[in-house]
């Protein structure tokens, strides 16, 4: 099943990638497509790990989410940059992820680092060194609003 | 020049000066760590604004469809890419006291 998913991504890219759409092109397209998840079997590089077909759903809700706090916190940067005084309170913070899995750990420690104002500079098992760019910006991390949310994609 | 067409050069235009307003940064931001912030602001809404405005020029077609691609490439390497460059100079300061230019007291 994992694998009938991952050929059919492969295939999508494929279609993109190519924009031909002879016959022809399209069943090399779907041979290729089966081949190199036949590949990945074999190598067993397709685990729910690599490939988290299962949370997709899951993920529409959380990006949506994620992208509108990309978009608030580059406009917070985008006014200390442009401020004269340029009002900057920097500090490194540690957190602890609530998350269970590593899926789940690194989705919360990239999240952080896309936020503009925030960096996650080291990812441990129970801890995260966190550089925040204001003192508001570290205490938007230590809330726990995106740690609860990542945590609540990973476990359905 | 039709709807479309000004929606994109909007959205292009409003990418551009946030990838100038990111550079500023990088040169305004007093150490290493405060310029990677000034960096993300053009790898999320720099770089956003102009593909999502090169998708609205491009209309539904398969060159949007690359730029989807394109969006999330660039969605899943640039924390890869900060992390692994913040955790460089995490370690190098470690090794070499404060190189990387942190103020005593910053790091609790």
């Amino acid at each position: 099943m994992r694998y009938a998913v991952a050929a059919l991504a492969f295939f999508a890219f494929w279609v993109v990638m190519s924009g031909y759409f002879t016959p022809f092109l399209l069943w090399a397209g779907v041979g290729c497509s089966i081949a190199v998840a036949l590949f990945a079997r074999r190598l067993r590089v397709v685990d729910p790990e690599t490939h988290p077909s299962s949370s997709f759903p899951l993920m529409l809700r959380y990006w949506p989410w994620l992208a509108w706090e990309i978009v608030k916190s580059a406009w917070d940067v985008t006014r200390l940059i442009v401020s004269p005084r340029l009002p900057i309170s920097p500090t490194m913070i540690r957190v602890r992820p609530t998350q269970q899995s590593d899926v789940g750990r690194v989705i919360y420690a990239n999240s952080i680092t896309l936020t503009p104002g925030t960096i996650t500079v080291l990812a441990e098992d129970g801890e995260f060194l966190v550089h925040a760019i204001t003192q508001a910006g570290a205490e938007g991390v230590t809330s726990g609003d995106m740690d609860r949310r990542v945590t609540a994609f990973e476990r359905p | 020049m039709s709807a479309q067409d000004w929606i994109a050069t909007l959205l292009v235009s409003a990418g551009g000066v946030f990838c100038v307003i990111g550079a500023v940064g990088l040169i305004r931001m007093p150490t290493f760590f405060t310029r990677m912030h000034a960096a993300s602001v053009i790898e999320t809404l720099g770089a956003g604004l102009v593909i999502a405005g090169l998708m609205v020029k491009a209309g539904l077609s398969l060159e949007s469809g690359k730029l989807a691609i394109l969006g999330l490439l660039i969605f899943f390497a640039s924390p890869a890419a900060t992390h692994a460059l913040a955790k460089a100079a995490w370690e190098r300061r470690r090794e070499v006291g404060r190189d990387v230019g942190i103020p005593p007291g910053e790091d609790s």
